[in-house]
């Protein structure tokens, strides 16, 4: 189909959105390249779904632009901009079988019924709808329904597909499997995705790239590695890694003062360090265990492989040395809250 | 243009967008509302203050003191009279008996289908079918119940007696509205959820105390609307009148409706003074709502 | 032992004997009424209570003088246009005020709450003038369009549109259907059984009307069911059986439609009762 030789990269510039005052998406610039898994993340009501919104067309944007593929969209309606939806709540027509939902979108570009019926049964074959084709959507599970709002977006090929927290109405272990799904979905595809999600399992396992929000600003964007390794703020390094990074008020760089970042699993053991804390709780998860220490009045906490047994090594009250090593540390301005490069 | 007023205009184009279609659908409907509701009222609320000779014709206006004038005259003192009486027969035993019918077929046995059909059969009639049919019962004549009551039903009839007319009117306008009240009623029943029943039957709550203690409240707003309903309902008569009584005998079942529609209405002709009441009488049933609003937010318990 | 010594069993038996007797009292004037009906008019003071005589004779002379046929034919007519008005005009106003923003929604929508309050009757005096000027007296326009738009429906239909996911509006303008692609493919189907209640309420309530076409039919030929039999009674005042005939034929219809749509009618009778 024609779709497939253009070019749909997002852009977005300096995108404003104020919903009564009240500005919900704050100067935001960003591209997305064609066929990129495109993740925003951040905690809800970052506005990163204002974005998508904008985005899809169903938000306008009080200022700037949104360029798809090249043009400008702003006034272009939602029908208009090869754009498909996927919402949280999956949106499917409760009054229409999986197979009119599926083929809705191709019936209201006018598409053949014979046509639009074989494509279809593909976009339902391709996420093992096939024997669900004449129920409606009441008589589904939260999965297959999920499905159904997939297959309604594949249909017709979108060059972008914008998708809201699709996974977040499913139990963990079916999210698990779809997470894989979608990854495997978007590399046949070869479409561009924007997905919205306040999970950072989902940012890290799916994206190709993922743009932190928050309060409506753009905080960074990256790979996911990058973003995870040097979190371009002390709200990025604490929203993603769980549990999130340590962040302590000390230390001087450039006769400045900073604060220094480590992560729980940097954090190392050491009975000869002079930093001494002092073992307020253990968590044994299993795979791991959550060492929290009192290290003077700031609270750190250090995560240990699961194998090896530190009930045996530490107990609650405890006195222990650690140590951060250097090449493990980030350093953030206390002022601006944001990294800085030594 | 700056960039913050092509946001302004923006918006504003936005704020628009949707007016057209909008209107476009709200037309219809405005049109007929307007027309026939708005205009209606407006127009009467003006032909009211206008004095016209007996003839009804050389109407003028001359100050709005005919409404005063219209309030305190005897027609209109006795019609609300009537008509407050008639609603005062026929609100508390129609929703009395309505409840208590509810009640009784609100349990599964056996023919509960059928009796429910039956309990419900009366909405089927219109004012002039279910007129008709009780004025045949009461015909003096021909009537079963003339000739079992005797006495006044038999001479001059029931509904020929200044002293009985506005019962039976009132009875058969009971009739005709019990059908609406159970089926309201009933769904109200149904609609209180079980577990209330049974923590009252476990509390040890006898029949009645189940009765009053959760049927009662939790059909609060249920009972309210059909309040609301059946006084409106009684307000607005006209076809029982028209056709049982014809406002007589002596003006005794006058109602305000009949007073302004009335074959034999003293006023028919005189379209200042028709207008007059018809602004009285919605006044009268405003006052009402308002009273019942304001009784709804105080004393009704609503379930969550 | 025989079950109904037991306190529950005397219970049940007192609940079917409310029943019944609650039955007979209901049924008691239905039941004279066909009984009169099929009787001749010499011998309707014979057994009025048992269907002795039998004959359709005086239902035949009711449908022929009080031209009922032609009435029915106007009911119908009316009630018909009027629901089907009623039902598509309350579907567009409440599809505005349910997905449409537009500057003076509230204000308008309040204008609608406000012609709830005023009653018909208080209306009549200038509704007749406006339809004798209009020279609708006497015909199916003036019978029915005073009736083509009601704010009640608007409120049923709007409450229904208000329950509808946002996002399934949302949804839908991403496969691209515009409003009345929605209004028509999702919205509709869906308010479906509240369009059944509100279509099933207004023919009732114009097949009931009363006031209204006795007020502005003169003509018989332009009576409806409900100013037939006004006009029945008066001119057949000595004979009470024919009236009653004419009675059983009117209400006859209304019966059968209404044991047919029972459920529609419950809904459309409570809905203003039970609150979202």
């Amino acid at each position: 189909m024609a779709y497939c030789g253009a070019v749909a990269d997002v852009r977005l510039n300096a995108l404003t959105k104020v919903f009564d005052g009240v500005t919900a998406v704050d100067d935001v610039s960003l591209e997305i390249a064609d066929r990129d898994f495109m993740i925003l993340l951040g905690p809800s009501g970052c506005g990163k779904s204002t974005v998508l919104r904008m985005i899809a067309g169903l938000e306008d944007p009080t200022s700037g632009d949104v360029m798809i593929g090249g043009a400008r969209v702003n006034d272009v309606e939602p029908k208009q901009r090869d754009v498909a939806m996927v919402f949280q709540s999956y949106a499917l027509y409760p009054h229409k079988t999986v197979q009119a939902n599926i083929e809705f979108p191709l019936k209201v570009r006018g598409v053949s019924k014979p046509d639009r019926a074989a494509q279809a049964q593909r976009a339902a074959a391709t996420l093992g709808l096939t024997e669900y084709l004449d129920r409606k959507p009441g008589q589904l599970s939260g999965g297959q329904r999920q499905r159904v709002a997939l297959a309604r977006a594949i249909v017709r090929s979108p060059a972008v597909f914008c998708m809201d927290e699709p996974l977040s109405n499913l139990d963990a272990k079916l999210r698990g499997e779809t997470r894989a799904e979608l990854v495997a979905l978007h590399a046949r595809l070869s479409s561009t995705f924007v997905y919205v999600t306040h999970d950072q399992v989902e940012a890290m396992t799916m994206g190709t790239h993922v743009a932190v929000m928050s309060r409506g600003r753009l905080e960074q964007v990256g790979t996911p590695q990058e973003v995870y390794a040097r979190p371009a703020s002390v709200f990025v390094a604490q929203f993603i890694g769980t549990p999130p990074m340590n962040v302590l008020p000390m230390g001087v760089v450039f006769d400045r003062p900073f604060l220094v970042g480590v992560r729980p699993e940097h954090v190392e053991f050491d009975a000869s360090s002079s930093c001494r804390a002092t073992v307020s709780l253990i968590e044994h998860l299993g795979h791991e265990t959550l060492v929290h220490l009192d290290v003077g009045a700031t609270r750190v906490v250090a995560r240990v492989d699961g194998d090896r047994d530190t009930s045996l090594v530490h107990r609650v009250g405890d006195e222990v040395g650690v140590l951060f090593p250097d090449r493990h540390l980030h350093h953030f301005d206390p002022t601006t809250m944001k990294r800085v490069e030594q | 243009m700056t960039t913050a007023a092509t946001a302004a205009t923006a918006a504003r184009r936005r704020r628009w967008r949707d007016a057209p279609f909008a209107l476009a659908l709200l037309t219809p409907s405005l049109v007929i509302l307007g027309a026939f509701v708005l205009y209606p009222l407006a127009r009467a609320f003006w032909l009211g203050h206008q004095r016209c000779d007996p003839t009804g014709a050389n109407c003028r206006s001359n100050g709005w003191d005919q409404y005063i004038d219209v309030f305190r005259s005897e027609e209109f003192q006795q019609a609300l009279g009537v008509t407050v009486r008639f609603s005062l027969l026929t609100v508390p035993v129609g929703l009395a008996l309505g409840v208590a019918l509810a009640v009784l077929a609100d349990k599964q046995i056996r023919g509960m289908s059928l009796f429910r059909t039956v309990f419900s059969s009366t909405v089927a009639t219109s004012v002039a079918v279910a007129s008709l049919m009780w004025f045949f019962l009461l015909n003096p004549s021909v009537g079963v119940l003339a000739e079992w009551i005797g006495g006044v039903a038999k001479s001059p009839g029931l509904l020929r007696d200044e002293g009985t007319a506005l019962w039976a009117v009132a009875i058969s306008s009971i009739w005709a509205n019990l059908g609406f009240t159970f089926i309201v009623v009933t769904a109200g029943l149904q609609s209180i959820p079980a577990d209330l029943y049974e923590s009252a039957y476990v509390d040890g709550a006898d029949g009645w105390m189940r009765f009053s203690n959760v049927t009662i409240p939790m059909l609060g707003p249920t009972l309210l609307f059909v309040g609301v309903v059946l006084t409106s309902r009684a307000f607005q008569s006209y076809g029982e009148f028209d056709l049982l009584t014809g406002g007589g005998p002596n003006g005794s079942t006058t109602s305000l409706t009949y007073l302004v529609y009335g074959n034999n209405s003293v006023i028919k002709s005189n379209s200042g003074l028709q207008a007059a009441v018809a602004v009285l009488l919605f006044g009268v049933l405003l006052a009402l709502s308002v009273l019942q609003i304001r009784g709804v937010e105080r004393r009704v318990h609503y379930g969550d | 032992m025989a079950t109904s010594t037991s306190p529950r069993g005397w219970r049940l038996v007192g609940r079917y004997a409310l029943l019944i007797s609650m039955t007979v009292l209901i049924l008691f004037p239905i039941w004279v009424m066909l009984v009169g009906a099929f009787k001749p008019g010499n011998k309707v003071l014979q057994d009025p209570l048992l269907p002795t005589n039998v004959t359709l004779d005086t239902l035949r002379q009711a449908w022929r003088d009080g031209n009922l046929g032609r009435s029915l034919v106007n009911s119908t007519v009316v009630a018909v246009i009027v629901t089907v008005a009623q039902v598509v005009t309350a579907v567009l106003s409440a599809y505005a005020f349910a997905f449409l923003k537009f500057p003076g929604r509230t204000l308008v929508f309040g204008v609608f709450l406000a012609t709830l309050l005023v009653p018909f009757e208080a209306t009549v005096v200038v509704n007749r003038s406006t339809v004798q000027d209009l020279g609708w007296l006497n015909s199916y326009q003036g019978l029915a369009v005073p009736f083509l738009a009601t704010a009640f429906g608007t409120f049923l239909v709007r409450q229904v549109f208000l329950t509808l996911p946002k996002d399934l509006r949302e949804a839908a303008r991403m496969d691209g259907l515009g409003h009345l692609g929605f209004l028509r493919e999702v919205a509709v189907p869906l308010a479906r059984p509240t369009l059944g209640a509100l279509a099933l309420f207004s023919f009732l309530s114009t097949w009931n009307q009363y006031l209204w076409p006795t007020t502005i039919s003169t003509e018989d030929d332009w009576n409806t069911v409900q100013s037939g039999l006004r006009v029945l009674s008066q001119a057949q005042i000595d004979k009470p059986n024919l009236v009653i005939a004419g009675t059983v034929i009117v209400a006859l219809p209304i019966f059968l439609v209404l044991l047919i749509f029972q459920r529609q009618l419950v809904r459309g009778l409570t809905a203003g009762a039970v609150k979202g």
